[in-house]
């Protein structure tokens, strides 16, 4: 059941953003970034941790559950530490996530080169 | 002036003639299926790290971190890209999506050396994630500080 509703919630969310690919002339990259931010907002206002708690894994892996990273973060580190964790919540809580994408980036690009395209 | 105008349009209209067509049912049901799909293969890595202990919090992280290494993984040899072709945004919006475009940009510009090719590319798309990404975090921190 856990499953299903993983695949269904993540299904949605990706969904939105193919609407967008094909409805809009967004670039992808623009799309990752909408997400983020949108992502960082809904959680902000409470809105967004309802579909994790639903989604679970559905809701955390789209590029939204970053956001959802960085607001549930940086609202943790405001009520623990009051005004500074406007500034380190959202890092703190994403470190992890950054420094691997950082690493296995640069690990990836270091050992293969993009094939020649037909 | 008018003339350049009439050009214009007509490039526009020649452009939508041209274009491929869509069909957004067709491409939305792949994006679901394997959008769905990385979700669930999410799910299971998360379950197996929550029954080695870990909180939720704690295992979403390491779900992203090993979803990450594949993603990239996938990109370098150049797996990762015709499943794009395939799935749309299925490919695109999940974690590995975003591991996809730091390797692929970084990769590409590996050709202008090690600092400001690969090192500073890498950020292409990981540095307006980042950017918007922490400043809409300060919104909601701000927002918080100020209601609670």
């Amino acid at each position: 059941m856990e499953y299903l509703k993983a695949f269904i919630v993540g299904g949605i969310i990706c969904v939105f953003g193919q609407i967008l690919m094909d409805r809009t002339k967004l670039m992808p990259g623009r799309i990752t970034v909408l997400f983020v931010v949108i992502g960082t907002l809904l959680t902000g206002f409470g809105l967004y941790q309802p579909i994790v708690n639903f989604g679970g894994a559905g809701a955390t892996v789209p590029i939204s559950g970053f956001g959802y990273a960085l607001g549930k973060g940086v609202m943790k580190e405001v009520t623990k530490e009051g005004f500074v964790g406007i500034f380190t919540g959202g890092l703190k809580a994403t470190a992890g996530g950054v420094t691997a994408a950082i690493l296995f980036g640069f690990l990836s690009a270091l050992l293969f080169s993009p094939k020649a395209k037909e | 002036m008018e003339k350049i105008q009439d050009k214009k349009q007509q490039y526009q209209q020649r452009v939508e003639e041209i274009s491929p067509k869509v069909n957004l049912l067709a491409s939305s049901a792949k994006a679901f299926f394997v959008g769905g799909l990385i979700c669930t293969f999410g799910q299971i890595i998360t379950n197996v790290i929550k029954n080695m202990g870990y909180s939720s919090d704690e295992a979403a992280m390491i779900t992203s971190i090993t979803l990450v290494f594949i993603g990239a993984l996938l990109t370098g040899v150049d797996i990762y890209d015709n499943i794009g072709k395939y799935a749309g945004a299925g490919s695109l919006i999940p974690i590995t999506g975003f591991a996809n475009s730091i390797v692929s940009s970084a990769m590409e510009f590996k050709k202008e050396g090690y600092i400001f090719g690969l090192g500073a590319k890498i950020f292409t798309i990981a540095g307006p994630v980042l950017v918007y990404g922490l400043l809409a975090s300060m919104v909601v921190g701000l927002y918080h500080y100020l209601i609670y």
